[in-house]
């Protein structure tokens, strides 16, 4: 029998934590603040006290530090999952992340294996100081060797973070923060299911008109848009990447061939990014099947501004919905 | 003395010197939680109000008559009063978010005016009793916190660096600034110039800390390394970052380390000005470990009860900052009711004043986005700029904005 649940992607990342490391006593957890505190975000919270503190560790306040001994731990056969407290605070483990976490496998013809999990809290638009609203997931799409998933829902959350987890290859593992503990983002979650599989893409509300490819926090908001444009009498498809890498453009491609249109939204600045892969990626596919141009909402090329700002810096329904006009006009 | 149980055995010395290693509760008694912050803690005025003579300090406080310790008495009630303030405006939704100085207006006060105005200061985000030492105006600060602005201030003008988030970044930057001064020959004669350098106990642990030492010392920059230990970075105590009371650690640098009572005023002045005498001598660096409390919460969206016990914070309430000023100078007659009356009044002032300007801060322009990216703009972000401030313009024809 189905055991259904109603969750928030916050209470989900949690339980699928649980859920990992009842299954495998080598799966560790690690970070600032994971353990009493439940991390900021209370995404860990309960963890520590029911698997003690040599399984959920709060570390030392440094983030080489963290990724760093994960790697020597998953030499030993342990399965971290580092907690990263905000995207803008990666950079201090960018060294160990792309020299060593994301390299060991290859250098050593695969006989060491690196089954880590970094969680990244990520986006903008809860109103918060610097370096707390970041999107510098195309960066690490950037690097090979490293493996990047964005859940956008619930269901994803309990079971990607699980997954990510069971996978020998390490994961980025972007998580929406603005919508942790959104009511409005709730859903049902079959805890006694087979997931889909982690590293494919999904359509999640069909349409004619044109495509809107997204992942993470922009999913929701082209899916408003989507019910937005509906009312205007443009039906769009949303497609949620739900890996970004790699990219799994298949069902793009599919759709594009439908629409004939694409636009892609994140919340990431547009240069050299993961809009522009997918931009490149469609027009060597669906050349002859598109009616417009690839079309990209997204954050501006500006270090992310102050938080008074951000409603115009986001990409809104608005915008996207001015980029479908845009793109049914060609 | 506990520090006797931190000296390590040296190679060679056997199991038996291992023996003598402090215990997991010896090591933690001595890092934080002890009243008295260890043996080697220097102190000028006890927690009561007494003034402790001290051999090695006292000529550098020897200025400081009633006058001066009066005004350094209304330094942290304005500062402490401010900080209130915005706590509370934060609380009304007014501000996004507030890192609280409470308990720390000593450490940054008697840091703060011990520097020239020639020196140069490298905060972290909770400095801002630093920031008003500096002459800034701490409506200059909110701006921050109000997230219309991501810093504030003249830096070259007051010698006050932009706050730095990312924990330890500045240590760095600080220790290349310093590097910079001696480069200069701004050490070693009459305008000689120091830096000091602000960051936490948490921030010990990051590598650009250890790396800003290590360049500090082989380069013998005039910097003053000034760790404000608050025992906590958000839930993790000082324990989690360290074996050894943090101040010993300047030794295997190659530098001095000194702890210092960090809610005692007076202390924190001498030992500031001690160490960056050193500096202007050349003999810098020096790491100073202020030993001292965060009564708050680590910012306003930080809940403490969820790690930290109320005894301790109890404890922590009889060794305030200001109270033992209050004390002093009021038991030896260097002033009376109504000065700290007119002090009470002052900082009401000032904390009416901030509010003011708080609620009637302007909102920044969409365009704001766009500027100073770079020096000189790209020709992509222009057309970005053109082509957004355009599609608002459309808003605006259509009625909808
Ligand atoms: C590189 C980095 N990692 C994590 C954070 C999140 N964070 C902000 S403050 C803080 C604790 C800092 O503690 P400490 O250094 O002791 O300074 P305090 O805030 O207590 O003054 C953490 C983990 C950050 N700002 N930067």
């Amino acid at each position: 029998m189905a055991d259904l649940q109603k969750l928030t992607i916050g209470k989900a990342i949690n339980l699928g934590l649980r859920r990992a490391m009842e299954e495998d006593p080598k799966v560790l957890i690690m970070g600032e603040d994971v353990g009493k505190l439940g991390g900021v975000f209370r995404i860990t919270d309960g963890l520590q006290k029911d698997f003690g503190e040599q399984r959920v560790l709060d570390t030392p306040l440094a983030e080489s530090g963290i990724i760093g001994t994960a790697v020597g731990l998953a030499v030993r056969g342990f399965r971290p999952v580092c907690e990263i407290q905000f995207e803008g605070f990666i950079f201090p483990g960018f060294d160990q992340i792309s020299s060593q976490v994301a390299k060991l496998h290859y250098r050593t013809q695969g006989k060491i294996k690196m089954p880590i999990v970094i969680r990244v809290p990520f986006g903008g638009g809860i109103g918060a100081v610097e370096h707390h609203s970041e999107s510098p997931e195309s960066l690490f799409a950037h690097i090979p060797g490293l493996k990047v998933v964005s859940v956008s829902n619930a269901v994803d959350a309990y079971w990607g973070i699980q997954q990510a987890i069971k996978s020998d290859d390490p994961i980025l593992f972007f998580e929406p923060k603005k919508l942790y503990h959104s009511g409005a983002m709730k859903s049902e979650v079959d805890t006694d299911t087979t997931p889909d599989p982690l590293f494919k893409s999904r359509v999640v509300r069909e349409g004619t008109a044109v495509t809107v490819v997204a992942y993470g926090p922009s999913v929701k908001v082209a899916l408003d848009a989507a019910t937005a444009a509906e009312d205007e009498g443009k039906s769009l498809e949303v497609i949620d990447l739900r890996t970004l890498s790699p990219l799994d453009l298949e069902p793009v491609f599919e759709s594009v061939r439908k629409t004939g249109r694409l636009i892609a939204l994140s919340e990431a600045p547009s240069e050299s990014s993961l809009t522009s892969e997918i931009a490149a990626r469609v027009q060597e596919e669906c050349f002859y099947s598109l009616e417009a141009p690839v079309l990209r909402v997204t954050g501006f090329d500006t270090p992310y501004p102050p938080a008074k700002l951000e409603e115009h810096y986001l990409p809104d329904l608005d915008r996207v919905l001015h980029t479908v006009d845009r793109s049914l006009a060609w | 003395m506990p520090s006797e149980h931190w000296t390590h055995p040296e190679p060679g010395d056997g199991p038996a010197a291992a023996a003598a290693q402090p215990t997991p509760e010896q090591v933690i008694a001595g890092l934080r939680a002890t009243s008295e912050g260890g043996a080697e803690l220097t102190q000028l005025l006890t927690p009561e109000g007494e003034r402790v003579a001290s051999p090695q300090f006292d000529r550098y406080v020897d200025d400081i008559d009633a006058e001066a310790l009066k005004g350094l008495y209304r330094d942290m009630v304005l500062v402490r009063r401010a900080d209130r303030e915005a706590n509370a405006m934060q609380r009304q939704g007014q501000l996004g978010i507030w890192v609280p100085l409470l308990g720390q207006e000593a450490a940054q006060i008697g840091s703060g005016r011990a520097l020239e105005k020639r020196d140069m200061a490298f905060p972290s985000y909770r400095e801002h009793g630093v920031a008003y030492a500096r002459g800034i105006d701490l409506k200059e600060v909110l701006g921050i916190f109000r997230c219309t602005d991501h810093s504030g201030w003249d830096y070259q003008a007051h010698r006050f660096h932009p706050y730095t988030i990312v924990i330890g970044n500045q240590v760095l930057n600080a220790a290349g600034y310093a590097m910079g001064q001696k480069f200069e020959g701004k050490v070693g004669d009459e305008d000689s110039e120091a830096t000091i350098c602000y960051f936490g106990d948490g921030a010990t642990s990051q590598g650009d800390v250890h790396e800003g030492f290590v360049w500090a010392a082989v380069y013998d920059a005039p910097i003053v390394f000034f760790c404000q230990n608050n025992q906590w970075a958000i839930s993790e105590p000082t324990e989690r970052q360290s074996r050894l009371p943090l101040y010993q650690r300047a030794r295997g640098y190659g530098f001095p380390g000194i702890r210092v009572d960090g809610n005692d005023v007076l202390a924190c002045l001498a030992v500031s000005r001690w160490a960056l005498e050193e500096c202007r001598h050349g003999n810098g660096p020096v790491l100073i470990e202020a030993f001292t409390y965060r009564m708050d919460a680590h910012t306003t969206t930080d809940d403490p009860t969820r790690y930290r016990l109320s005894d301790e914070l109890e404890e922590w309430k009889l060794k305030d900052p200001i109270e033992r000023v209050r004390a002093y100078l009021a038991r030896g007659g260097g002033a009376d009711q109504a000065f700290f009356d007119q002090v009470q009044a002052d900082s009401d002032a000032f904390a009416a004043e901030l509010r003011d300007y708080c609620f009637n801060m302007p909102e920044p322009p969409p365009d704001r986005i766009f500027s100073h990216v770079y020096a000189e703009s790209t020709p992509l972000l222009d057309a970005q700029r053109e082509e957004y401030l355009s599609y608002l313009d459309g808003f605006i024809g259509a009625g909808e904005h």
